[in-house]
């Protein structure tokens, strides 16, 4: 990624900046997105977002959901090999979001010779950077309203006890464009930004992982929850 | 509008709604200054938004009204997407709706406004009654998902008929030849959109100066009979004193008032009890301190129809 950032020039510099720009601005537009922030949630301070993960303009609606302050400081987690995969979405990943490229292999776990993805979002948390990431660890593209967690968000929290931990919650993005579509329907998304948690003293995996999950679904509005019990109960997954 | 013979009425109205909103704004920021002295007020605050949004929206309606017939047929088609998909975010669907639903906003609601330009009576007003109404759920059995089937099926169908059907009766005002009256329809839109917000207006005023005794507490905690009365009683006066601006006479004119203020406020309690339904204050906020579009929007959409239709039977 820093071989990346060294070879840009001013104006792929400048390119990437106003391609942000506009992506800003057609996600308002489509989705008619809405930031719906709790209480204290809003600070520049490093902060790890983690939402849940049903289609590929998630990360776009979080990190353009946030002011365009906090924006500038906010870096999707990203597979490498994907983002590195042509010279177009390298220059989006790149140049537009400019997104911490996270190595993993062919089974997506990393490598013993590459370094350690936890290891390199706790480095950019500690820079002051903000990052956005999604601890279901793939795309859910079943029934599910959300699935089991993977455990990455839990080694993040025992190494970087000081991040603020911000839940968020995607309303409806599933609805406008669901698994195997190619035309997205113009629902309105809202971004719900929970209130920041972090881990308790002696609280294990699955009980910390439980409570972040929770956490999530609890900022669905009613009128979703009420829905659980029509055949899509979140505690399925 | 430009030399059509509806401009010197128009200006006229135009002017006039500029006049009150000038004083609206002037009270606004009065009681900002001298009740609230310049300190955070929710009720004060949510007035001046309210007025603000007014302004926006005047303006909106004056420039589509420069254009005539296209401006009027887009500003309303824009209204019924914004309005439809606000309706279709509160409802469950699922992935087998998905063919409908981009039926219904891609191939629905751009068919519907195309037969109101064309002027096509027989069609546009079976469109979406008739063919989407038996359209829509053959594709969505086609998604092959059962589940809640018939109330899938039925709210999607509910949406269009509110979103698009109901909405598209005010542009399809233009498509009305009333002897005498010819090209100054915009006048007719005109009539009926400033009586029946004006109507929802004085009956926010009324409500706020002498509310006591709640309407519908458990539909719509804010309306009250104070407000139902004084703002029907004085929306009708105003449609009286509207009444040369139209192809009606004094008393016809506040009659028509009348029966479209009552089916406005009953609008408002349809589309409360959705909302209070999905557990939801508004439909949306993309109108600052109103809500969404249908929040502004429900009375004129239980209106319009029945505007258009006596309109239609007793003048045309």
């Amino acid at each position: 990624m820093t071989h990346a950032v060294k070879n840009s020039s001013f104006i792929r510099k400048l390119a990437g900046y106003l391609t942000g720009k506009l992506v800003v601005v057609f996600s308002h537009l489509l989705t008619g997105l809405r930031s719906q922030w709790r209480e204290h949630a809003m600070t520049p301070e490093p902060t790890l977002y983690f939402g849940n993960h049903t289609s590929h303009g998630d990360f776009v609606l979080i990190w353009a959901g946030l002011t365009p302050y906090l924006r500038s400081l906010t870096r999707p987690v990203a597979a490498q090999d994907y983002w590195q995969g042509s010279r177009f979405r390298n220059f989006i990943g790149t140049d537009t979001f400019h997104a911490l490229m996270i190595r993993r292999n062919a089974a997506g776990k990393h490598s013993s010779e590459d370094e350690d993805p936890v290891q390199q979002m706790a480095d950019a948390l500690e820079h002051g950077q903000s990052l956005i990431m999604f601890p279901e660890g793939t795309r859910n593209t079943t029934d599910a309203v959300l699935l089991a967690f993977k455990s990455g968000l839990y080694h993040l929290a025992v190494q970087c006890p000081n991040a603020r931990l911000v839940p968020v919650w995607i309303d409806n993005i599933r609805r406008v464009l669901p698994k195997g579509k190619v035309l997205p329907i113009p629902l309105a998304c809202t971004v719900h930004y929970g209130a920041p948690m972090q881990l308790n003293q002696g609280e294990d995996k699955a009980a910390f992982l439980a409570r972040a999950r929770q956490a999530m679904l609890d900022l669905r509005p009613e009128h979703d929850r009420r829905d659980d019990t029509l055949g899509n109960d979140p505690d399925k997954a | 509008m430009f030399q059509s013979p509806s401009l010197h009425a128009n200006l006229i109205l135009f002017g006039g709604l500029s006049a009150v909103l000038l004083l609206a704004s002037i009270i606004g920021g009065l009681l900002k200054w001298k009740v609230a002295k310049g300190a955070p007020h929710s009720v004060i605050d949510n007035l001046n938004a309210r007025v603000n949004a007014w302004w926006v929206m005047v303006a909106v309606v004056g420039l589509a009204f420069v254009f005539h017939k296209p401006g009027v047929i887009i500003l309303f088609s824009l209204i019924s997407f914004y309005a439809l998909r606000e309706f279709i975010t509160l409802t469950y669907t699922r992935r087998g709706d998905h063919w409908a639903l981009i039926a219904a906003f891609y191939i629905c609601l751009p068919t519907q406004y195309a037969l109101i330009w064309i002027d096509w009576y027989g069609l546009y007003s079976i469109f979406i009654p008739v063919y989407a109404f038996l359209f829509l759920p053959i594709l969505e059995a086609f998604g092959g998902d059962v589940t809640r089937f018939l109330e899938r099926a039925s709210k999607v169908q509910w949406g269009l008929m509110i979103c698009i059907f109901s909405i598209s009766h005010v542009p399809a005002l233009l498509t009305l030849n009333i002897p005498h009256f010819e090209d100054k329809n915009l006048l007719l839109i005109a009539f009926l959109v400033i009586v029946v917000q004006g109507s929802d207006v004085l009956q926010y005023v009324w409500g706020k100066l002498l509310g006591r005794h709640k309407v519908a507490p458990k539909l719509s905690p804010s309306k009250t009979w104070e407000g139902l009365i004084g703002g029907i009683a004085s929306a009708t006066a105003l449609g009286a004193l509207l009444h040369w601006a139209t192809p009606f006479t004094p008393w016809q004119a506040a009659l028509i008032a009348l029966t479209i203020c009552l089916m406005g406020f009953f609008g408002g309690l349809v589309m409360s009890a959705i909302k209070r339904d999905r557990g939801v204050k508004d439909w949306g906020a993309m109108i600052e301190g109103h809500g969404g579009m249908l929040d502004r929007l429900d009375s004129v959409v239980f209106a319009a129809p029945i505007y258009f239709h006596i309109l239609r039977y007793y003048w045309t």
